[in-house]
């Protein structure tokens, strides 16, 4: 059911005009910044919404809200949605000290993402 | 965990993580990024520049970019009275000239930057010479930059700064071993003055124990010298010291402020203190080794009475056992909520019973060596000035101190004699 798609190994999946990409620990090293890259060529590819799922994520550092801060970024200027799930309590707290919630929705699933999408769009 | 604390964790580790990646030799333009990540993570900032100074032509050129679109890419113009005037504004750059700089660049180069906000430009200024800038835009929050936000910038610019010089000097003359490594000694003492800042906020939470962490620290790095430890894990156990308290952070605070002996309850939210510090240090990479274990086994005893593991005499690693002792020590010497402090002749005494079992017979010895030069005036007076004015006369502890050496110097024995003797 899923297609896992973009570079070597970001996972990502699409189901509507949504974009799933799983963060997994890739984000805190340079190699975040192929999570961006994934995150760029899905809006690009059309895609309305963008979930990013942290549920393999234990701790965002620094590199990682910067690699965020990019996708937020980049998801603004397509006018694109972005909602972050399965983000843990303390990651959720860092988030919304560094302001990345003012831009994002957090959700606690993927379901909720994607309910709270076709709410939207009803 | 209070978003103080947790401002205070995300930014630290920050920091560490940008010390280690300046210090090891990796391939420059991934060092630049990540650092640069670094620096804009820090703070969640949405957009900036680092860019290098090129004295000849008198310009700067991009080397990492974020959210400033395609515009910025060929090199611009700066003038030699400008380039000047950054570099006297060095590293101790305050908002407000941080905010004009930003200004005049921007209007010097009103083409380049067409609709792009930059709120702040850092000069980054290695031995009083102009090596880029740090140019920035707004944060995640939408919030005013504060001059705390200010002081992490400019620790975490420091270490890019010096990152770009030792680069070109590695390009310049192939190598300069000795300048390099002055430079890395001093982003040292950038961690150390971060960590000794960050040892102040865990002594503020807890208002019955002001100073301790840091006095711990000393008393830590005057035992290990004396037992004879090398600079660079003097230098490690001293920051030990500082951090060995940092599980209190998330030890609820009615619990740390309760006046008065604890509770078995508020005892087991207290004795959670040593893993949860473990658990805070161990994602942060610190320039020196076992920082995160010191923290941990703090409270282990000789016997294995200890906690949280329960280890038991070699187990336990020595600059754990060394800030053990330390830690002892301030807590006698200081007020308490529940008892004043006690008389130094009670410490020692307290000393004397609880080596083999708690304490370590040989960091009990070197501290008693320690003291007994400071007495006799044949050291510098280091813990003598730490006690400070709360003791006087401390010639009469000689003996007491002579007296626990011949007893314990020499270690195995007495730590069987005295375990039979309780
Ligand atoms: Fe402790």
């Amino acid at each position: 059911m899923s297609d896992t798609t973009g570079e070597s190994s970001v996972q990502a999946r699409s189901v509507g005009d949504a974009a799933i990409i799983y963060a997994s620990d890739y984000l805190n090293k340079l190699s975040g910044e192929r999570i961006e890259r994934e995150c760029k060529r899905q809006l690009e590819s059309g895609h309305r919404t963008l979930i990013i799922n942290f549920r393999d994520t234990e701790i965002v550092n620094s590199i990682g809200v910067s690699i965020l801060v990019g996708v937020i970024d980049a998801a603004e200027k397509s006018t694109a949605r972005l909602i972050f799930s399965d983000v843990n309590n303390h990651t959720a707290e860092l988030f919304q000290m560094l302001g990345l919630t003012r831009h994002v929705s957090l959700v606690s699933s993927e379901d909720e993402a994607l309910s709270l999408i076709s709410e939207a769009q009803p | 965990m209070d978003t103080n604390t947790q401002r205070l964790l995300h930014t630290f580790s920050a920091l560490a993580d940008l010390g280690q990646e300046i210090a090891a030799a990796g391939d420059f333009d991934e060092m630049l990024r990540t650092s640069f990540h670094l620096l804009l993570g820090s703070l969640a900032i949405r957009r900036g520049a680092v860019a290098e100074y090129e004295r000849e032509p008198g310009s700067v050129r991009f080397v990492a970019t974020r959210g400033l679109g395609e515009s910025l890419s060929g090199p611009l113009a700066l003038s030699t009275d400008h380039a000047q005037r950054l570099s006297s504004l060095g590293s101790s750059i305050s908002l407000a000239d941080a905010g004009k700089e930003a200004q005049r660049f921007l209007e010097d180069h009103k083409d380049a930057f067409a609709s792009v906000e930059i709120d702040l430009v850092l000069p980054l200024v290695v031995r009083e010479e102009l090596i880029g800038l740090v140019l920035l835009g707004e944060k995640a929050t939408g919030e005013k930059f504060t001059d705390e936000d200010l002081e992490v910038l400019s620790a975490l610019s420091r270490h890019i700064g010096v990152g770009i010089r030792s680069h070109r000097l590695l390009d310049e003359i192939g190598h300069k071993a000795d300048e390099n490594l002055r430079l890395y000694e001093g982003l040292r003492a950038i961690y150390k003055e971060t960590v000794r800042a960050f040892a102040a906020a865990i002594d503020i939470k807890d208002r019955y124990t002001q100073g301790h962490s840091v006095r711990v620290g000393k008393y830590s790095e005057i035992i290990a010298r004396e037992m004879g430890w090398p600079d660079e894990e003097v230098e490690g156990i001293t920051i030990a010291g500082y951090l060995h308290d940092i599980g209190k952070l998330i030890v609820d605070l009615s619990v740390l402020n309760s006046p008065g002996r604890f509770n078995a309850k508020e005892q087991k939210e207290m004795n959670r203190h040593p893993y949860a510090g473990y658990e805070i240090l161990s994602p942060i990479s610190h320039p020196y080794a076992d920082i995160p274990l010191m923290a941990r086994y703090h409270h282990e005893r000789m016997d294995g009475n200890g906690y949280p593991d329960g280890l038991k005499g070699d187990q336990i690693p020595p600059g754990a056992k060394i800030v053990t002792l330390a830690d002892s020590f301030d807590a006698m010497t200081t007020d308490r909520p529940y008892r004043k402090k006690l008389p130094l002749e009670d410490v020692l005494a307290d000393f004397r019973v609880n080596t083999g079992t708690q304490f370590d017979p040989e960091v009990v010895c070197a501290f008693c060596r320690a003291f007994l030069k400071e007495i006799e005036g044949s050291k510098e007076r280091r813990l003598l000035n730490l006690l400070n004015r709360n003791y006087s006369n401390m010639e009469r502890l000689s003996p007491m101190l002579s007296q626990m050496l011949s007893e314990f110097d020499g270690g195995g024995d007495t730590r069987a004699a005295s375990a039979a003797g309780n």
